[in-house]
């Protein structure tokens, strides 16, 4: 059973000025244990496509299966962990509360909560920093805090909205390279939106190009770079040859419009 | 150092004239006054450029500047009413009011008990927990909260203090009629800042949440109603002055024959201006602890909001 | 689509309240209404009552057509100089008021100009300012009244004082912060066109502090309001809507206080009003968007 199964997705916003065709027509199945990019300019519908399937929009027309169910019975069960462009920390709560946040509302028993958040911050690098308020963090580990939160009850497909598209090159290098080494380490699913072609290179193993009015799938690259992948792979043929097609399946679109 | 200096002569030159003042004045006393206010300008000048910053050090350097401008304005305040020998209805010196207020602190008291302590406690508690009440109700009712918003803001600019006859009549002279002028003058801005403050949570946040399945209940307690804090203090801190003021002001209404109000205007009527003035002084006093003990408690519940942690 | 957005649930709300309100009154005036019947030895049934609650003369609690219609009684029917006339007493108040308000704001943006020019008064009068919003200043009322009365000044000008002196703090307050409200960028902007003083705070600091100016206003024309409603209590004045207020409630006539208070409802909407109105305008001028 594929973890995602979309099936002519559209979603048609009313606005003022008519209708916004945000997604038209998109059809798109990952398996399990993938790590799937959706890469386009903005308004191409990608983070649409992503809030669609879990269930933060509803689609107008078309079908979506998470898990073998609609988004909504995937969100009430908790299948899913949602990474968000900003870390979205709650600046009243510790580092080691904003991760035990979702195991609260879940009802998980507190000494369990404890156990599981330091594990997790311990997985992204902050194990030292649990006591520390988000505002006192830099950018990058209010981030891989965000990312130890959606971690932490320990779903099995992750969704991540542009989540290092804040951050300056270095620290996102350096992020990039963890989450790497965690989804080898994890074997979860990962749909991860970006805007960044040398970031959807380096972390997926299949890559959706989107182009926008209406969003739709102009591409679908296969990115088979192996599980190692150290920050040199960027400059061999092979890698430079995935990106260039992606490029041309943005310029195919139009998506550079101005 | 200078500045140091300079403090002790203002604060020596300023003893001599009130002192010269009380003995009788002269010509001497107005040259003397007009060099002092010069060399006092210079003072709060000289103080207003220390402190500064987020230490301890440099925030107690930073109360020296206002500290030095009230002492001067009280001490010429003194100098000039006894010296002038203004009348005590127009204006008593800060001496004749300090030994009233030592002389009727008994009665102070009980103005004090009456109409802070019952009136302006009970109506605040009831108000704010009212209007946060309501706020939680109304929330969940958009239409209701759209239809009730542009009234309660209406609501807010209005005189209610003019409710303060009715309240008589209802609710009898004594403290009941007062507290109830006052919930309903608190009421308002609590129901007002509420609702913003529960409108205040971002997109993100509660979708982070709805990704949770979390309840509404549950989305309440972890997510809104801590960032609504900082709104709901905002409410707290303007209805502490707002709360004083409706229960003084309604005695003028009528009341027993005690509270700050009834003896504010009374004492007034019988020109004893210095018991008026020291009503006066309690009831600043009184407010600005009351204003500062919710600022302390706002500064410990909302700590991580960036207004506080500057 | 506007109309269902914003008036409509207003307009839902009015009627409920006015709805309750019918029923508070035909409620708290059962008794009262009820026994006056029985004395009245008359024979009468449930329905006497029920109308009677609605148009009781001395009632607890009014009911809504019967204070419009005392607002009606109290103003178009009577000269403006009569004694009984709300357009008189309103008058009184609303000149007192307005008075304060401009000697309160002219005041209070003179002290925000000065706050922000010398660094001295900023750090030594500016925390007694701030100091004084927790201080009930409308106690002082009764103190300005009777002080100026012995210098033998009686009527608009003591209350137009504490009006003013409402209207002083929260205007002088909110100038100052709109004063130094220009962001670091913009004044280094100012000083790499090497602009004087004067250029800074015609072309940058007034501009960017009339949003502050105008939340201050309309705190301020509230306040200038209630001042001089207040100023009229202490001393038992003969005239003015604090005096109406004070002699309605001195001889149980409840038709008086209310037609007063929601004729001093509707002063104090009206100048808040008119100040929102010409923020609107001020705004469009300056192409702030709504």
């Amino acid at each position: 059973m594929a973890t995602i199964e979309a099936r002519g997705l559209s979603l048609t916003y009313r606005t003022e000025d008519g209708p916004v065709h945000a997604l038209s027509d998109v059809s798109l199945t990952v398996a399990s244990g993938e790590f799937v990019s959706l890469i386009g300019p903005s308004g191409c519908g990608k983070t649409t496509l992503l809030r669609v399937i879990a269930d933060l929009e509803k689609p107008t027309g078309g079908t979506v299966r998470v898990n073998g169910v609609t988004p909504e019975e995937a969100r009430l069960r908790r299948d899913y962990g949602y990474v968000f462009q900003a870390p979205a920390l709650l600046p009243w709560r510790r580092i080691e509360s904003n991760v035990t946040l979702p195991l609260e509302v879940m009802g998980v028993s507190r000494a369990e909560r404890r156990a599981r958040a330091q594990r997790q911050l311990e997985m992204v690098g902050l194990g030292g920093f649990g006591r520390k308020f988000p505002w006192q963090l830099s950018g990058g580990m209010q981030q891989r805090a965000s990312i130890a939160r959606a971690l932490a009850f320990d779903p099995a497909l992750l969704l991540m909205d542009e989540p290092f598209g804040a951050l300056d090159e270095i620290v996102r290098d350096h992020l990039n390279e963890q989450l790497l080494a965690l989804w080898a380490r994890t074997q979860k699913t990962v749909v991860f939106v970006t805007h960044s072609i040398p970031e959807a290179v380096f972390l997926s193993t299949r890559i959706v190009v989107m182009s926008p009015r209406p969003g739709r799938i102009t591409d679908v690259v296969p990115c088979d770079l192996g599980p190692q992948r150290p920050l040199e792979i960027r400059e061999t043929p092979e890698f430079l040859r995935i990106a260039q097609r992606v490029r041309e399946g943005l310029r195919a679109g139009h998506s550079y419009e101005v | 150092m200078t500045t140091a200096l300079l403090a002790a002569i203002v604060a020596a030159g300023f003893a001599i004239a009130i002192h010269t003042a009380h003995a009788g004045g002269g010509p001497a006393l107005w040259a003397g006054l007009v060099l002092l206010v010069g060399l006092s300008a210079w003072l709060v000048g000289r103080l207003a450029e220390l402190g500064g910053g987020k230490s301890w050090r440099g925030r107690a350097l930073a109360l020296l500047a206002p500290l030095a401008f009230g002492a001067v304005a009280l001490a010429l305040w003194e100098a000039l009413v006894v010296g002038f020998a203004v009348p005590m209805v127009l204006l008593p010196a800060p001496s004749a009011i300090a030994q009233r207020i030592a002389a009727s602190s008994g009665l102070l008291l009980t103005d004090f008990v009456q109409t802070f302590i019952k009136a302006v406690l009970v109506g605040y508690a009831l108000g704010g927990l009212f209007g946060f009440g309501v706020a939680l109700l109304v929330d969940r009712l958009p239409f209701l909260r759209r239809g009730l918003l542009p009234v309660a803001n209406l609501v807010s600019a209005l005189p209610v203090i003019g409710i303060a006859p009715i309240a008589v009549m209802w609710f009898g002279f004594d403290w009941p009629s007062k507290a109830a002028v006052v919930v309903v003058m608190t009421f308002f801005p609590m129901l007002v800042n509420t609702l913003a403050g529960l409108a205040e949570t971002g997109r993100l946040e509660r979708d982070l949440m709805r990704s949770y399945a979390a309840g509404h209940v549950q989305t309440l307690w972890m997510l809104r109603l801590p960032a609504a804090l900082p709104f709901i203090f905002t409410a707290l801190k303007v209805n502490a002055p707002l709360a004083l003021i409706g229960a003084i002001v309604a005695e003028f209404f009528g009341s027993p024959t005690q509270g700050m109000g009834f003896r504010i205007t009374t004492e007034a009527a019988k020109l004893a201006l210095d018991l008026v003035w020291a009503e006066i002084v309690v009831a600043a006093v009184a407010g600005t602890a009351f204003y500062g003990c919710v600022a302390l408690v706002e500064r410990a519940a909302t700590f991580w909001h960036p207004s506080i942690r500057a | 689509m506007r109309f269902r957005e914003t008036a409509l649930p207003v307009l839902v709300v009015a009627a409920a309240l006015a709805v309750l309100w019918y029923l508070a009154a035909i409620a708290l005036n059962w008794q009262v209404v009820a026994n006056t019947l029985a004395r009245s030895g008359q024979h009468f049934g449930t329905w006497d009552i029920l109308a009677g609650t609605l148009g009781y003369n001395r009632p607890l609690l009014p009911a809504p057509h019967q204070i419009l219609d005392e607002l009606w009684r109290s103003t178009v029917p009577l000269p403006v100089t009569s004694r009984r006339s709300l357009v008189l007493h309103g008058w009184i108040t609303l000149e007192a008021a307005l008075v304060g308000f401009g000697l309160g704001v002219a005041a209070g943006v003179l002290a925000a100009v000065a706050i922000v020019h010398i660094r001295a008064l900023e750090r030594s009068l500016m925390p007694w300012i701030i100091a004084s919003q927790a201080i009930p200043v409308l106690a002082l009322a009764p103190i300005v009244i009777v002080a100026l009365g012995t210098l033998g000044l009686e009527g608009l000008l003591p209350k137009a004082l504490i009006a003013a002196y409402l209207c002083f703090f929260p205007v002088a307050i909110a100038m100052t912060k709109g004063l130094n409200a220009p962001d670091l960028l913009a004044r280094d902007l100012m000083r790499t066109y090497s602009a004087s003083r004067a250029q800074v705070f015609w072309k940058l600091r007034v501009p960017s502090s009339l949003p502050f100016l105008f939340a201050g206003l309309k705190i301020a024309a509230a306040g200038a309001v209630v001042g001089a409603i207040v100023a009229e209590l202490p001393t038992g004045a003969q005239a003015g809507l604090g005096a109406r207020l004070l002699s309605g409630s001195y001889y149980g006539q409840t038709l008086q206080i209310w037609a007063a208070l929601l004729a001093a409802a509707m002063l104090s909407a009206t100048l808040v009003g008119l100040l929102a109105a010409t923020e609107r305008l001020v705004n469009r001028r300056m192409g702030v968007r709504a």
